[in-house]
């Protein structure tokens, strides 16, 4: 169904712009989505995907601008008046109770009653039951959300967004946890809507699936509207293009001198932990830093997680320096040499309300003092150490973490994993959350620790910071290792501007990664 | 698999009375009046264990519940005292409403967690009672006061039972069939998710305070009706007993789940237990001992339940 210009949008948001202190989040940007359409809506973390979206649900207000749902304009923008004009959104799991039943999920503050006004269970089973057979999946209503896998969870947040009629459907990453074949009914579902005149904001970062189902697509960057279209007027290219567009952040100033390598420090075969990681075989070297991409739901996390002992193998063997260990346990992975800097460091890296010095003594107490007593000379010396060596800025060691920037906390986590003086290093995220300029430290520093003889893998969703720190990167998807990319295959460009040329190296990885899901070989 | 531990409060129930039957039988365990008995001694706590369930299954805590029911205790017999019976209800009642109002304010409006709010009100309200009533107990002379509030019977069936059966019912069927316990079980499953969904989650921790006050307010009324006074120290110990009750009945501390029945069933199951020590001969110091180790099994089974 072609959108036909002259009828009233069925979502018009006319010059949105949404400032936080002094961050322009969004600069005058419009959207527009006409009913019976599938409308993609693309740019990177940190575009104003969610911020947008979020105004459109009602829970931000803009700080100018307007939002108008079927031709009427929104004067209260509150959760309430968003839902009443008929916007609904499928959320990541995240409005799931996880003790109550499918059933009762799907029908939360919506309850079917029965005489009395009391609440009728069996209806809401049975109203359920034919929800999910429009969509054609097989999900048992009645068991507790909790015990049912996340592909089937997503689902559930999708039929529940859907179980109302509404005008407006925001659906964000909803296939991260899906099979291919829930992905192919989930998207017949989509067609259903459209024909019934649902508008449907898609998000994604898995453009195959941009490509199947949608009719436009809205990109934004930096939080500026970049161009809409018809997708019949993007190719692959042209679209990542639009998306990653033209700006350093700093990561070109990184220069990379090529490694020296060394011998293998970790190896593992048919490596497969529970539901991911499936059959990965990577190796590296010493003095290597080896990059692991991916998009959402690739299974980088659950690698990190498997090779740290946090998660078991299920299947397969590591090696360290040629000795097959087992690593059961985050313990046996320290013992191993193995370090992990995670993703999330304010729940998993740091105690905010401690001092840096204590923070870096934590893993290390053991080297740190005697029967129990800790030497506190010992442990101060290492705290300096540890500033000095990663510049770490901050009024004295005894200054609690939290008082700390995003970047000195991350190299506070960094200080502490390299006391426990680990041969492998693995980063989660490194630069997530930091500022532009603290991040090519960060990328710096790792670069020197693996000229120093650390083996370091690198997990990010960041293209430009795996190309600026990185010897190879390897690409996973489904929780396999698809792709083994050679940092210096992606620069083919003969430009001497550094910035376009990670430009170019980051829209080939880009593309690779997208072949990879695709299935598309080399 | 899962099924047999949701029935293992039915099945510990008979199991412990079958062997008290068999042990106690020639000391009177079977005598229909020591049954009878048994049931008037929980019907308080059950009382009480009827709203701790729909705390804690919104993942919150009432620890002032044994004092408020002291305080109210002293406050319906002062007021039956002073102006009658329909005045010494508003009294009882009117305790509730306070203390549920304050520790509702307290934990929604400013923050804090309930643990810590209601452990305050817990000493504020015993520290009131103990002073408004001079330390002294203070008798309720009106007998019909005591008949349907305490010890009377309708028929052969003590008024006690009556009250517990009426709140059990009406809060089996709340939790399980009305918006407001589907609300409260949101709240405590996943916070976030019931806001996401619109659930107003401050407004359902503070209705559940209220409740646990106003059930505590309840239990003094008919602890003073029972004894035919106002005492400061009743309900001295018993929110420990409640909150025991429940979690052995099913409900979880964590949230999210909430079985009344089973709490009833909780509590009678206390009840039986205290009732056979006492027969036993066992001194009050030793029923104390045994109490807190029934407490850490119910307890442990109850984390094998959550996984």
């Amino acid at each position: 169904m072609e959108p036909v210009s002259g009828v009233a949008a069925a979502v018009r948001m006319m010059n949105v712009t949404k400032d936080f202190d002094a961050v322009r989040a969004l600069d005058s940007v419009d959207l527009e989505v006409s009913a019976g359409e599938v409308h993609a809506l693309l740019g990177e973390n940190g575009a104003g995907k969610s911020t947008i979206l979020k105004i459109l649900r009602g829970v931000q207000p803009p700080s100018s601008g307007t939002v108008e749902i079927d031709g009427v304009r929104l004067t209260t923008l509150t959760a309430e008046a968003s839902r009443s004009a008929g916007v609904s959104m499928a959320f990541q799991e995240m409005s799931l109770v996880p003790t109550l039943t499918v059933a009762q999920n799907v029908f939360l503050e919506r309850e079917i009653k029965a005489g009395g006004g009391l609440i009728d269970d069996k209806a809401a089973v049975v109203e359920t039951r034919k929800l999910f057979a429009t969509m054609g999946v097989e999900i048992d209503p009645t068991r507790k959300v909790a015990d049912i896998p996340a592909g089937h969870k997503q689902l559930t947040e999708i039929v529940k967004a859907t179980s109302q009629p509404c005008k407006v459907l925001v659906l964000d990453e909803p296939t991260t946890a899906l099979s291919a074949h829930e992905v192919d009914r989930l998207f017949q579902y989509v067609r259903q809507l459209r024909v019934q005149g649902v508008a449907i904001v898609y998000v994604s970062h898995r453009m195959d699936e941009i490509f199947r189902i949608a009719d436009r697509a809205t990109i934004l960057r930096d939080g500026k509207h970049i161009i809409t279209a018809p997708l019949a007027d993007f190719s692959l290219e042209s679209m990542i293009a639009h998306i990653i567009g033209r700006r350093s952040r700093g990561f070109s100033d990184v220069t990379r001198q090529v490694a020296a390598i060394g011998e293998a420090l970790l190896e593992t075969r048919d490596l497969s932990g529970r539901g991911k990681p499936v059959d990965v075989n990577l190796t590296l070297h010493r003095g290597e830093v080896v990059g692991v991409a991916g998009l959402l739901g690739s299974g980088r996390s659950s690698l990190a997680r498997v090779l740290c002992g946090i998660e078991p193998a299920l299947k397969g063997e590591i090696r360290i320096s040629g000795r097959a260990v087992a690593i059961g346990r985050p313990l046996d992975a320290i013992r191993a040499g193995i370090a992990l800097v995670p993703e999330d460091r304010a729940r998993q890296g740091f105690v905010a309300f401690h001092s840096v010095e204590t923070n870096i003594a934590l893993p290390n107490l053991d080297r740190l003092s005697r029967r129990s007593w800790i030497d506190r000379a010992k442990s101060a010396e290492l705290a300096d150490r540890s500033i000095k060596r990663l510049r770490i800025k901050t009024d004295s060691r005894k200054a609690a973490v939290r008082t700390l920037s995003g970047g000195n906390a991350q190299k506070v986590v960094m200080a502490k994993w390299l006391a426990t003086e680990p041969e492998i290093l693995i980063l989660d995220e490194p630069t997530a959350g930091i500022d532009i300029g603290s991040k090519s430290e960060i990328v710096t520093l790792i670069r020197e620790l693996a000229r120093a003889g650390k083996a370091i893998l690198v997990l990010s969703s960041e293209l430009q910071e795996l190309l600026a720190a990185c010897d190879r990167i390897l690409v996973m998807s489904d929780g396999r290792i698809v792709r083994d990319i050679a940092r210096h295959d992606l620069d083919y460009s003969s430009s001497t501007d550094s910035v376009e040329n990670l430009q170019h190296a980051e829209q080939r990885l880009n593309e690779a990664m997208q072949d990879a899901r695709a299935g598309v070989t080399p | 698999m899962q099924n047999w531990r949701d029935y293992i409060i039915y099945i510990g129930f008979v199991a412990i009375f079958i062997i008290f039957a068999a042990m106690l039988g020639d000391r009177g365990f079977l005598d229909p009046n020591n049954l009878l008995n048994i049931i008037r001694q929980t019907a308080i706590i059950a009382v009480m264990a009827v709203s701790m369930t729909f705390v804690l299954g919104a993942a919150e805590i009432d620890l002032s519940v044994g004092a408020v029911a002291g305080l109210a205790s002293v406050a319906t017999a002062m007021g039956i005292d002073s102006f009658g019976i329909p005045g010494g209800i508003v009294c009882g009642l009117g305790t509730g409403v306070v203390a549920g109002a304050v520790n509702g304010w307290l934990t929604t409006g400013i923050g804090i967690p309930s643990f810590l709010t209601t452990l305050a009100m817990m000493g504020i309200a015993r520290g009131v009672a103990m002073w408004i009533s001079g330390t002294a107990a203070i008798p309720i002379l009106d007998k019909p006061y005591a008949a349907v509030f305490g010890g009377g019977n309708l028929g052969p069936v003590p008024s006690l039972l009556i009250w517990m059966f009426i709140i059990g019912l009406v809060g089996h069927v709340v939790v399980r069939r009305t918006t407001f316990g589907r609300r409260v079980l949101a709240t405590g499953g996943n916070e976030m998710s019931a806001r996401y969904s619109g659930v107003n989650t401050a407004s359902v921790k503070f209705r559940v305070l209220m409740l646990s006050s106003l059930a505590a307010s309840l239990a003094g009324m008919l602890y003073a009706g029972r004894l035919h006074t106002g005492r400061f120290q009743f309900g001295e110990g018993d929110e420990l007993s409640v909150i025991a009750a429940a979690v052995l009945g099913g409900t979880s501390l964590f949230g999210g789940t909430a079985t009344v029945i089973g709490s009833i069933m909780g509590a009678l199951m206390i009840g039986l237990i205290n009732n056979g020590l006492v027969l036993m001969g066992l001194e009050f110091s030793q029923q104390l001992i045994a109490r807190g180790a029934i407490i850490i099994i119910a307890v442990a089974v109850s984390q094998k339940r959550m996984r």
